[in-house]
């Protein structure tokens, strides 16, 4: 796209998304809505103390004897706030909790989002350079592995094989517990509890991305404008890179998009397995335990995520192709 | 010392294909300054031929025996890497199709500078891009170098091309079909750019095309090819005016003359009249502006029982917009399209159905157009089955109509995959016969075929015309062909009918500037076909 016409469209998509949470907030609200009793009595279940005149109280307290827009309305305001109500299982407010957890979850998601895609796109474009060799050969049947194998059976091997046996990494938890750590030592000591889920959370993406981009690059690979480079003279290496490959990430820039929001919701299993304290274990304790403000809250955090993976994609798309729409 | 010399050369095939040799023991030479035109048609091995002097062959198609000497150099003893040094650099290549050669996601300029880096001329490229680029006729270069591809027209990437080929000025320059997915003036300012470029730089030029017109604008010297033989070689004229061999006589003969047929003896009553049909395109959404072109917008016309108009343009001009208002694959916002004084356009699905078999239409693409899950004989019958037609009937009826288009009727179980360009495009038309059509609107139907094919399908329909005294809409952006076979024309541009007349008065005096161009620019006007017997 022409860089000139670049602000107008980060703002109309910006408008678009903000549309979109605005949406999700909405679904929210009803979702609490539609529960079984309303939170008040929730809540006084939850404390212990259910008789009429303190529900009133509470419904008084907490606004739910006003009309239903007038109520979905004190509900935006503070959920646009970043007030997303209190736990009182935890006896925390919500937003707290989930920006406790966030930073562990980004950090597993991100690593094994980079090491997917990374390590996809290479064995992909180094398989369809040598196609039909054994290193082709190779990588498809690896890929085929790691698509087939479910997550938690990759996981519970790792452990298995890496913590277990050979006793080189750590089964769970982000850090050591109980050793005092400080400077490279805290880094290196959250990478080496951080390898196993991110591998486990990252080799089926790998896998996809492998597989997709081999067979863009050799589709790529048979375009007009691919001889045009040899008919000029451009030698194979940087005809791989500077014609077929880019060309080719273009499907694959449109699935990380999609990949990198399910990642924060997919991550509830990893984060479960190796026990690692992200917004996915939150989450499930908080099914578990009923605790609806804090299941709602991660919700609204996961939704806001996906939106912006999206927004990046679209952003990300829109600079390396060209032709993209604008509008 | 001859810049190009190939001797003997023979490229095989891979085992099982209907030859042996994609291209068999030709011999043939360029000198500086010249052009040699390789003719022949689809399947010939006049690509395979360019594509084996530049070292690009697949491989599937090795070089068996024969000599390739470039500047005295053996090139058949030339390792890879040396070969790719010389690609670019002393031989260079532009290809038929100049929407897909150039990569999208490069600027147009950043390609042309690829050329020069990578043989170590990178220094001079930010200068020489834009001079290139003025070179080859392009205007404000500095943004043409800026653009991406797709902002760019047809025949302005060409230009892209063939400044990418000469970036360095190169002794051999390949063309191979540039023209041939161009409109006919843009054809015409291309041939003319490679031929000034040719003589002012005297770069020899191996140009490959299948159009007599084409040669007879630009060669010097002509081979012509048939079966991976070349079958006749000698300068242009006498190639042109006095062929020697049976196949380049046939090939001659089939080029649309582009004189026009006497018109339709007497003018019976109006099948369609169009007025006042108006078809924009719209783009855009909620948010940004919208774009709007305006494909179709003063376009009345009237066709007479047993007539056929020739709709004629460019692309871009709105021709094929009209003729699908007409069938209702495309809905104008304007208008009225009468058939036999009945307005079509407000009718709906049900009120429509009895005129949709009245009106029938035969596509461009003959490869596009036909299910390939379905057999032809299906394919022909669906249409008179769906209207009502028991089974058996149907297909009985599809025999017959198979032999009118002069196919065995026996290819009726057979899949479309099994019948080349020429036949499928019969098929298509005993598809439209099928269901007894009055008015039969034909989009382009001969531009996807070889010359020869071309001449036997339009020589099919002018028969079926006057057998079954059809009505018909021909639609064409090849003058020659409208000539041939139309009664009157009426020519299109940016979605307005200019000129409307007689076949002969319109070519004979066109009265409009458009038209006057169209017909400056048919290749080879200068020359006129031998008269041959056969």
């Amino acid at each position: 796209m022409e860089a000139s016409r670049l602000p107008g469209f980060l703002a109309r998509r910006v408008v678009k998304s903000v549309l979109v949470v605005l949406a999700i907030v909405v679904c929210n609200f009803l979702l609490v809505h539609a529960a079984p009793g309303d939170p008040a009595s929730v809540m006084a279940g939850q404390s212990g103390a259910a008789d009429p005149l303190f529900l009133e109280q509470l419904r008084r307290q907490f606004g739910l004897d006003q009309p239903f827009h007038i109520q979905l309305w004190v509900y935006l305001k503070s959920v646009l706030s970043l007030d997303l109500g209190f736990s009182h299982r935890q006896q925390a407010p919500v937003a707290q909790l989930i920006a406790e957890r966030l930073p562990a979850t980004l950090l597993l998601t991100g690593a094994a989002f980079i090491f997917a895609v990374g390590g996809g796109v290479a064995l992909g474009a180094l398989a369809a350079r040598r196609v039909g060799s054994w290193a082709d050969s190779a990588i498809t049947a690896l890929a085929l592995t790691f698509y087939a194998t479910p997550l938690f059976w990759v996981g519970l091997m790792l452990v298995l094989v890496f913590s277990v046996w050979l006793e080189w990494l750590p089964s769970f938890g982000m850090s050591s517990v109980g050793v005092e750590l400080h400077g490279m030592a805290v880094v290196w000591d959250v990478a080496q509890h951080l390898l196993l889920p991110a591998l486990t959370l990252g080799l089926f993406y790998l896998a996809v991305y492998a597989r997709l981009t081999r067979a863009t690059m050799l589709e790529v690979a048979d375009q007009d404008f691919v001889k045009t480079a040899r008919a000029k003279g451009v030698p194979e290496g940087r005809i791989t890179r500077a014609h077929i490959l880019r060309n080719a990430l273009l499907p694959v820039i449109t699935f990380a998009g999609i990949q990198a929001g399910q990642l924060v919701g997919g991550s509830i299993l990893v984060e479960t397995v190796f026990a690692w304290p992200g917004i996915g274990r939150l989450a499930f304790e908080a099914l578990l335990a009923r605790d609806y403000p804090v299941l709602l809250g991660v919700f609204f955090c996961t939704s806001v995520i996906v939106v912006l993976f999206n927004l990046a994609t679209d952003l990300l798309y829109a600079v390396i192709d060209p032709r993209v729409e604008v509008g | 010392m001859r810049l190009l010399s190939v001797e003997g050369l023979t490229v095989a095939l891979p085992p099982g294909a209907d030859r042996a040799n994609a291209v068999q023991d030709i011999s043939f030479s360029v000198d500086p300054g010249e052009i040699l035109c390789v003719v022949g048609e689809s399947g010939s091995g006049k690509s395979i031929t360019a594509n084996a002097v530049m070292g690009l062959l697949p491989k599937g198609l090795p070089i068996t025996g024969g000599q390739l000497v470039l500047e005295g150099r053996d090139l058949r003893a030339t390792t890879p890497e040396a070969m790719r040094q010389l690609r670019g650099q002393r031989m260079a290549m532009i290809f038929q199709e100049p929407m897909t050669a150039l990569n999208p996601l490069m600027r147009v300029g950043n390609q042309i500078a690829e050329a020069m880096q990578v043989h170590g001329e990178g220094v001079q490229a930010a200068r020489r891009v834009q001079e290139l680029l003025a070179a080859v006729n392009l205007p404000d270069p500095a943004a043409i170098a800026r653009s991406h591809p797709f902002r760019l027209s047809g025949g302005q990437r060409q230009r892209v091309m063939i400044a990418m080929a000469l970036a360095l000025e190169p002794a051999l320059l390949i063309a191979d079909e540039p023209t041939t997915a161009l409109d006919v003036t843009t054809q015409m300012q291309i041939l003319r750019l490679i031929r000034e470029i040719q003589s002012r730089r005297g770069t020899g030029v191996l140009f490959i095309t299948h159009d007599f017109g084409v040669v007879a604008e630009i060669a010097d010297r002509v081979a012509v090819m048939q079966h991976g033989r070349i079958v006749e070689q000698g300068n242009a004229a006498e190639v042109l005016n006095n062929p020697q061999h049976a196949y380049t006589r046939a090939l001659i003969a089939a080029v649309p003359h582009g004189r026009a047929t006497a018109p339709a003896t007497q003018v019976g009553q109006t099948v369609l009249e169009v007025r006042g049909v108006r078809k924009t395109y719209r783009r855009g959404g909620w948010f940004g502006g919208s774009v709007s072109v305006s494909a179709v917008k003063e376009a009345d016309f009237t066709l007479a029982r047993g007539e056929t108009l020739g709709l004629v343009g460019e692309s871009g001009s709105g021709k094929s917009t009209l003729a699908r208002c007409v069938v209702n694959l495309v809905e104008p916002e304007t208008g009225e399209i009468l058939f036999h004084g009945t307005d079509l356009r407000p009718l709906n699905r049900s009120q429509r159905k009895p005129y949709r078999q009245r009106v029938q239409m035969i596509f461009q693409d003959p490869y596009a157009s036909l299910n390939p899950r379905r057999t032809v004989g299906d394919a022909i019958a669906e249409g008179p089955i769906t209207h009502g037609t028991p089974r058996a009937e149907a297909l009985a009826r599809a025999r017959e109509l198979l032999a009118l288009v002069h196919l065995d009727p026996g290819a009726i179980d057979r899949y479309p995959h099994e019948f080349s360009g020429g036949q499928r495009q019969r098929i298509g038309i005993a598809r439209a016969l099928a269901m007894g059509p009055e008015l039969l609107i034909a989009d382009e139907p001969v531009s996807a075929l070889d010359v020869s094919v071309q001449a036997q399908v339009l020589a099919l329909l002018a028969e079926l015309r006057a057998r079954l005294g059809l009505t018909m809409l021909f639609i064409t952006h090849d003058l020659r062909v409208a000539a041939q076979i139309c009664d009157r024309v009426a020519v299109m541009q940016r979605g307005t009918i200019v000129e409307m007349g007689e076949t002969a008065q319109v070519f004979g005096a066109p009265a409009h500037p458009y038209t006057r161009e169209l017909l400056d620019s048919i290749p080879g006007r200068g020359w006129t076909p031998p008269a041959t017997g056969g």
